[in-house]
């Protein structure tokens, strides 16, 4: 039923139709709006499930896995910091092949606090083992955490759902929310066959040594290997469920013909499509490549799509300081000797926006002239060379600073 | 009955002549064994003893439906190196600093599936319970969540070569409160009380226990069970290999420590102290130091140092008047 609501209530809204047993809840912007509403459905008897308000978001996560080890459906959310706060916990899930999922309301990270979009949260967590999906519009984000509990179940491995905070999740939209009984034919209850059961006692979570501890681990790559299939299948299923594309490893916006293509996650793909509509009309050729999948990551099926391309601007909203965007990183390596050129480019941070016209400047300096990599979309230059013309010094022996 | 059957100290012939009312449950043939033989605890390990005595009594208690969430430390490590386990009982164990948090997952499921009659305790070192895991124990006890936790205190993080907690008396020699300088060992005037901010919480049970007192010891477990909301039970265990004593006389050392008021045993329901076990002559704290190499230090070759022996006496002495465990004439609990 479409409906015209905020991000974070059709997020909340598609979660309590997934039947979740236990929610674990702790604050914080921009994710707790989702919290807020699974509160009232629970308390208003709508929706049947455990509510637990714990003390932090490293008990949130710890309750989660306490729960799917007695083989119950489990969900949290979080942002930022609270990612961090439960960085040792993010890993035990996965580790323990608990099928949880999590939606991260992307928010910077501080130093200096800040509250508004990037990915610097979900990227600080990439190497964790888990499913991570980004979300490009609100209804994606809806049809993911439907999408979420079905590949985690299937594969026993964690899903993140990444939704730009503020950006999506404040954003008010029309959302198709779909009907409970659509939903009970998607996603079969949850059956664990590795639980908590005083009739069949199991030791979970037992040290492994070094003799075992490597193939552990291989199993663990497999697993996103396995994923690589397992998330186009599901995104098939739901379209024939729902008759709406979503979710998959990647999609392409006029990529067929594109010389110049922009890889992209989450909600700014749709400025780019914007802008790439505008270009196109000017007759540039440029295509939009955005990952849903981050983790796994498609390597192939990017090297397949990017193929016929010769630039490729990798747009990150994260950086990794003196090294440049951790999605670059990836294409860059997967496209090594494949022809493309591959830039970086870094936009978006902390929440600042990233606009058609900042985004068609870009292309338009690119087309012209080689800009530095990487490039930092709509960088404030003057501010910062007053800024670095009077911190110049760096040692006490300095004597022609004006600082001193 | 003949009184040679039935002696002071542990002799389990006379254990068994007694009625059987009197029974405790490890004295039984058929005990749980929940922490089962074979496990890679050290010689004498107090801890080992006291999860064997205390999840026994839990699964008796329960009927043998209860689940056992375990923090990281000694007792993980020695009892689960895959591709083994000592555990009979369903058993989980996540992180350090969670197994509250995790406890609550479990009692939360339980709720959610229909089986809230299987009980969760969770259970940790001082390390996992009053230093890196009390956000998580102080989250669970004002949840109330139904869950039993368990600190088997050892007094230091043993797990990782003998490093200072909070649960650390004054003066011990641990790897970070060395035996060098003006003051040797652990510093007075530090640490926490986790039984007393159990307490604080308004939680429905609380006590401590020790491994030398097993009819108290199970009591108190059986007590906790049949209460429901958060539980908290200390459990003194020493630890040879930690406080440089002999394997054979841990129970000694567990003994005097609550002989000499060291370490007092209580218990509370909903904030409140509802009895303490009494002991009818306080033994002097010294006597419970000597003998253990972590407070060598104060018994040199210059001789005892008074001061401080006496500074430790202080807080057997402020326990006992705390805690009332010396009962008047003629009252005994």
């Amino acid at each position: 039923m479409l409906k015209q609501i905020e991000g974070s209530q059709g997020i909340a809204a598609a979660v309590a139709l997934c039947r979740p047993d236990v929610i674990c809840a702790y604050p914080i912007t921009p994710q707790t709006h989702i919290v807020e509403d699974l509160s009232v459905l629970v308390k208003s008897g709508k929706l049947k499930a455990e509510y637990i308000n714990v003390e932090s978001e490293f008990a949130a996560l710890s309750v989660a896995i306490g729960a799917s080890s007695t083989g119950v459906r489990s969900y949290t959310a979080t942002s930022s910091q609270g990612l961090l706060f439960m960085a040792e916990a993010v890993y035990n899930a996965s580790g323990m092949e608990l099928p949880i999922v999590m939606t991260l309301g992307n928010r910077a990270i501080g130093a200096p606090i800040n509250i508004w979009n990037d990915h610097s949260d979900a990227m600080a967590m990439r190497n964790a083992g888990w499913i991570m999906l980004f979300a490009e519009t609100n209804q994606e984000a809806v049809d993911l955490h439907i999408q979420a509990f079905r590949i985690a179940e299937l594969l026993r491995c964690p899903v993140m759902v990444c939704v730009d905070g503020f950006v999506l999740t404040h954003a008010s939209d029309r959302i198709d929310i779909p009907t409970q009984e659509e939903v009970d034919n998607f996603l079969p209850s949850f059956l664990s066959d590795q639980t908590l059961d005083p009739t069949r006692p199991l030791s979970i979570g037992a040290m492994v040594g070094p003799e075992l501890f490597t193939e552990v681990r291989y199993l663990a790559h497999v697993k996103q290997q396995t994923a690589l299939s397992v998330i186009p299948q599901v995104a098939d299923e739901f379209y024939e469920a729902f008759q709406r594309p979503s979710g998959g490893l990647m999609r392409g916006y006029h990529l067929q013909d594109a010389e110049t293509v922009v890889v992209s996650m989450g909600s700014m793909t749709g400025t780019i499509k914007e802008a790439i509509d505008e270009e196109r009309a000017a007759g540039h050729s440029i295509g939009s490549l955005n990952i849903v999948s981050f983790r796994p990551f498609p390597a192939e099926a990017i090297q397949k799509a990017l193929k016929k391309a010769r630039t490729v601007i990798v747009i990150d909203r994260a950086i990794d300081p003196g090294d440049g965007g951790p999605v670059f990183q990836q294409v860059q390596r997967i496209l090594m000797g494949k022809g493309p050129m591959v830039c970086s480019v870094i936009a978006g941070l902390g929440g600042r926006a990233v606009t058609r016209r900042s985004l068609r400047q870009l292309f338009e300096q690119m087309r012209s002239s080689a800009v530095e990599s990487p490039h930092f979309l709509d960088l404030d230059t003057k501010t910062l060379s007053d800024f670095l013309s009077t911190q110049r010094c760096c040692s006490k022996s300095c004597s022609s600073c004006r600082a001193c | 009955m003949h009184k040679e059957f039935y002696p002071k100290g542990v002799k389990t012939v006379g254990n068994r002549l007694r009625d059987p009312t009197f029974h405790t449950v490890q004295a039984q043939e058929n005990r749980p064994n929940a922490l089962t033989s074979g496990h890679r605890a050290c010689q004498g390990c107090g801890e080992a003893l006291g999860a064997r005595y205390v999840i026994d009594a839990a699964v008796r208690a329960t009927e043998g439906k209860v689940v056992v969430v375990n923090a990281t430390g000694c007792l993980e490590v020695f009892s689960s190196q895959s591709p083994e386990s000592a555990w009979q009982v369903p058993w989980v164990h996540s992180l350090f600093g969670n197994a509250a948090a995790v406890a609550t997952g479990v009692a939360a499921a339980m709720r959610a599936k229909g089986t809230p009659d299987i009980r969760v305790v969770a259970q940790g070192g001082d390390g996992g319970t009053t230093d890196i895991g009390f956000g998580a124990l102080s989250g669970m006890f004002e949840r109330a969540d139904d869950v039993l936790y368990v600190c088997y205190d050892n007094e230091a993080y043993m797990n990782t070569g003998v490093q200072r907690s909070s649960a650390t008396p004054p003066a011990a020699r641990t790897a970070t409160t060395p035996v060098a300088g003006q003051a040797p060992g652990n510093v007075f005037g530090t640490g926490k009380s986790v039984p007393k901010l159990a307490l604080a919480h308004g939680i429905a049970y609380v006590a401590t226990a020790s491994i030398a007192f097993l009819h108290d010891l199970e009591a108190k477990v059986f007590r906790a069970m049949s209460f429901h909301g958060a539980r908290y039970l200390h459990v003194h265990v020493p630890c040879p290999l930690g406080w440089g004593t002999q394997p054979e006389d841990t129970l000694v050392h567990a003994r005097n420590a609550v002989y000499s008021g060291m370490f007092p045993l209580f218990e509370g329901e909903y904030g409140h102290v509802t009895r303490a076990f009494h002991i009818e002559n306080p033994i002097p704290v010294e006597m419970y130091l000597k003998g253990q190499r972590r407070f060598a230090h104060l018994f040199g070759k210059d001789g005892p140092n008074a001061e401080r022996i006496q500074a430790l006496q202080a807080i057997a002495d402020a326990h006992i008047a705390t805690f009332g465990l010396v009962a008047p004439q003629g009252d005994h609990a």
